[in-house]
């Protein structure tokens, strides 16, 4: 995409009927690390990788718990997304109050692409700069969708978003027939292994990714470190020599093999603006 | 509505407007609504008549109304706030039924909307001036639940309002039990309902019976009940009283 000269604000059209702004906001979700959703008839799993600024400070936050039965992960702007996932708390804890009842994934899903609609057509607001996977569970199932910043929403039964989200889009194409009747095991390993396919060569860890479930009669939760390491180690064939590996240690099954060919480890993307993770 | 009158305290003539807005007390009510929950769903009861005071004024007001496809409402009260409330409730089961996605309000739902509704009109000292009695079922589950007009909420399997409370209750809980057929069932608050009619003056001889099951709502035709007015007690009331009438 190139600079020209409709670009300017959300509230120009291009002449070919494009609002380019709103495709920058896209763009700026596709920077954020890699979030992952996929579901079955009953669970929904949500996961991403833990980035962290630098070594010394932690890494950011990307899934957030909107209530019992809704988890939300985001890629983009986190700020962005903050104030979003509060916005959806908020909207869940309201309804619950006056029905007594959760409020379906549906129709909180409407609400929140409604408000990302707005900001698409206000000449003194900008789109979020954030995409949102939202997960949840209502009477009429479970369901897995993505809010995008233009305002669209879709429903999924797995998904990916950020950077090298394509790598596990691929992944999860070839086995997503298989999620409905899924059971929840086989999801979290699913979900797991497809946050492997975006670090492309890089070991996995527990330490790297974080991984949430919800599902009928489990509320939304994250999965410890000591799970999440005790289904790595299920399938990652030879277990690292050296714990601290650091960057480009290949995996032997990886055809991948990460031996300077220019690739970027988990951390070190130059170009990815401090705000966005 | 408000308009300034120039007199010196202008506050005085808004704020007689404004008393004159809030609910001080109730003209055209309804009395007691009783029902039960049994085998299919729920049952409920109530008569027709609307009294002005003292005066059995109108005599064929139904005070049991459907909401949605799930739910079913019984009011005693005012009969104008009974009305505003079902236009309340017609707006909310509009937008839920606009949102067109397979979800629907359950009576669970709407008994705690309406809860929300009066203890939030009761705190600004503008009550809706009734008792209202909410049935239903959804998914096979039966829902039966009551609100007071100060917004007092509770789920019970048999309910009353107005004078109910003292004269059906104790019978119900007797002689209520789970998974009553249709036939005991009616038989039941017919029971309750021939004490009403011969123990509460406001009560008249026409009453509906409403019955909500998983396929929805049916309000019976009005009909009447038998009565018997030759027991000895009422031949001489005062027989062991002496000096009342």
């Amino acid at each position: 995409m190139f600079r020209n000269q409709y670009d300017t604000d959300v509230t120009t059209w291009s002449p070919t009927g494009r609002l380019f702004q709103v495709e920058y906001a896209m763009e700026a979700v596709k920077q954020g690390s890699a979030a992952i959703g996929l579901r079955s008839r009953s669970h929904v799993v949500l996961a991403c990788v833990n980035k962290a600024q630098s070594e010394l400070s932690s890494h950011q936050r990307k899934i957030f718990k909107v209530d019992d039965h809704i988890g939300v992960a985001i890629a983009g702007l986190t700020a962005d997304g903050r104030v979003l996932s509060r916005y959806m708390r908020s909207e869940s804890i309201n309804h619950s109050f006056t029905y007594e009842s959760p409020l379906s994934v549906g129709r909180l899903v409407v609400r929140l692409a409604d408000k990302a609609q707005v900001c698409t057509q206000r000449s003194w607001k900008r789109p979020y700069g954030v995409g949102l996977l939202v997960g949840g569970l209502d009477e009429s199932g479970a369901h897995l969708y993505y809010n995008c910043p233009s305002g669209n929403y879709f429903e999924y039964q797995a998904f990916a978003i950020g950077s090298r989200s394509q790598a596990a889009k691929t992944y999860l194409e070839r086995r997503y027939e298989s999620f409905q009747e899924s059971s929840r095991e086989d999801l979290i390993k699913d979900a797991i292994m497809a946050i492997r396919e975006t670090l492309q060569g890089e070991t996995l860890k527990s330490s790297l990714c974080t991984v949430s479930v919800l599902g009928v009669e489990e509320p939304f939760h994250f999965l410890d470190q000591e799970s999440i390491q005790k289904v790595i180690d299920t399938f990652e064939k030879v277990p690292e020599e050296e714990e601290d590996a650091g960057e480009g240690e290949a995996e032997p099954e990886a055809a991948l093999v990460a031996a300077g060919t220019g690739e970027q480890g988990g951390s070190g993307d130059q170009d990815v603006a401090p705000m966005e993770m | 509505m408000t308009f300034t009158i120039p007199i010196e305290n202008g506050d005085a003539v808004k704020i007689a407007e404004a008393e004159s807005q809030r609910t001080l007390y109730p003209y055209v009510t309804g009395t007691s609504i009783v029902a039960i929950k049994y085998k299919d769903g729920v049952l409920m009861a109530s008569d027709m008549g609307g009294s002005y005071g003292s005066t059995l004024r109108y005599k064929n007001i139904e005070r049991m109304k459907a909401i949605g496809k799930h739910s079913l409402l019984g009011a005693s009260g005012e009969i104008s706030d009974f009305q505003e409330i079902l236009r309340y409730l017609d707006e909310l089961t509009l937008n839920d039924n606009m949102w067109d996605d397979g979800n629907s309000l359950g009576p669970k739902e709407i008994h705690n909307y309406l809860t929300r509704v009066m203890y939030n009109r009761r705190n600004k000292f503008n009550p809706l001036w009734n008792t209202l009695v909410l049935g239903g079922v959804k998914n096979g589950k039966s829902y039966l639940g009551m609100v007071s007009m100060i917004g007092v909420s509770f789920e019970d399997d048999h309910v009353a309002t107005g004078f109910g409370n003292h004269l059906a209750r104790p019978i119900l809980r007797d002689e209520w039990h789970a998974d009553l057929s249709f036939e005991d069932g009616v038989k039941l608050l017919e029971k309750c309902m021939r004490v009403l009619l011969y123990r509460d003056r406001s009560a008249i001889n026409k009453l509906q019976i409403a019955k909500i099951t998983e396929e929805g709502v049916t309000v019976s035709q009005p009909y009447s009940l038998k009565t018997f007015w030759e027991y000895s007690s009422f031949h001489n009331p005062t027989a062991s009283a002496e000096g009342s009438w």
